[in-house]
């Protein structure tokens, strides 16, 4: 999958490595900016409230 | 010369690959993608929700201090006029969608700290905002308990000193009300389903509070969720805002609202 992905980049080897590069931080990005932050509301692990009561 | 001669054999290497062996491959490059995600996620827990956190934090604490007007700091070496009786404490005024207050504790991290409160304690309060307020339970002046809830670690880690609170430590909060202080006295580890610990005078149904006390809510132990960390406090003080904060605070006002 990533071999078929960079031997289809275009140009020579050195620009295709920053290619690489870009498209590695543009997902990186991608994860941190919004999959993660939606990912988080089903975490169980940070959850520091207390049991809610009806008065 | 060397990339001429080693292209075809490359390729010839790549044809001699069996379907199978293709989808193994396949699979395991899937494996490790899933396994790199799960440790960015892991950073971006414990690292990126701190920045993140810290940011909103930052926004809504200045769209506070501009409606709280002119905050008066007395200069550096200004002695404190002591045992001025300012009344009783107002009751503060809370909506929901509000950041109503500023919360100063002397004795976090190395200076102190300060987090804004706002009303609610839903994951988009308390992820970003800082410190959350329980609605349905008292305010601020009010008898009873004003309960806060705020994450021990992660999402500005906002209550992770909170276990080292101790005897003769205070607790600030400044609204558009004043400057109320509030005095440690005790902590508990409770059960995360242990809801009682948020009634008017904590675990006692039905009994009328006499007193009015800050409940503080967090996780514990740190980096999980088996239990939660319970800090109450004590209102002993409040002064208008005129009066400017009290000695013990004014470094982070004057940070705060700057």
């Amino acid at each position: 999958m990533y071999a078929w992905i960079f031997r289809n980049l275009p140009g020579p080897v050195w620009l295709r490595i920053i290619e690489a590069l870009i498209l590695i931080a543009a997902v990186v990005l991608l994860l941190m900016v919004y999959v993660f932050p939606w990912l988080s509301q089903y975490s169980p692990f940070t959850d520091s409230t207390i049991g809610q009561i009806t008065l | 010369m060397n990339r001429v001669a080693s292209a075809p054999g490359r390729r010839m290497a790549r044809e001699k690959q069996t379907v199978g062996g293709r989808v193994t491959g396949f699979l395991g490059e899937l494996l490790i993608t899933l396994g790199i995600v799960l440790m960015l996620y892991v950073v971006w827990e414990l690292w990126w929700t701190n920045i993140d956190s810290a940011n909103a934090q930052k926004e809504v604490t200045q769209n506070l201090v501009q409606d709280l007007g002119d905050v008066v700091i007395p200069e550096e070496g200004v002695e404190e006029e002591e045992d001025i009786d300012y009344g009783p404490a107002p009751t503060a005024e809370a909506a929901p969608g509000d950041t109503f207050g500023i919360m100063y504790f002397p004795t976090f991290g190395k200076d102190g700290t300060h987090h804004p409160v706002s009303y609610g304690v839903q994951s988009s309060v308390i992820d970003n905002l800082g410190i959350g307020y329980y609605p349905n339970t008292q305010l601020p002046g009010e008898k009873g308990n004003f309960a806060v809830a705020a994450h021990r670690q992660t999402h500005g880690q906002v209550f992770w000193d909170i276990d080292k609170l101790d005897n003769g430590d205070h607790v600030y909060l400044q609204t558009k009300e004043g400057y109320y202080t509030y005095t440690w006295f005790d902590t508990e580890i409770v059960a995360p389903s242990n809801g009682d610990v948020l009634l008017p005078t904590p675990h006692q149904w039905g009994v009328e509070p006499t007193e009015s006390i800050l409940t503080m809510t967090s996780c514990h132990p740190p980096f999980s969720t088996r239990e939660r960390i319970i800090a109450y406090s004590e209102l002993t003080d409040w002064r208008p805002l005129d009066a400017g904060p009290p000695k013990e605070i004014r470094e982070l006002v004057a940070d705060a609202t700057s």
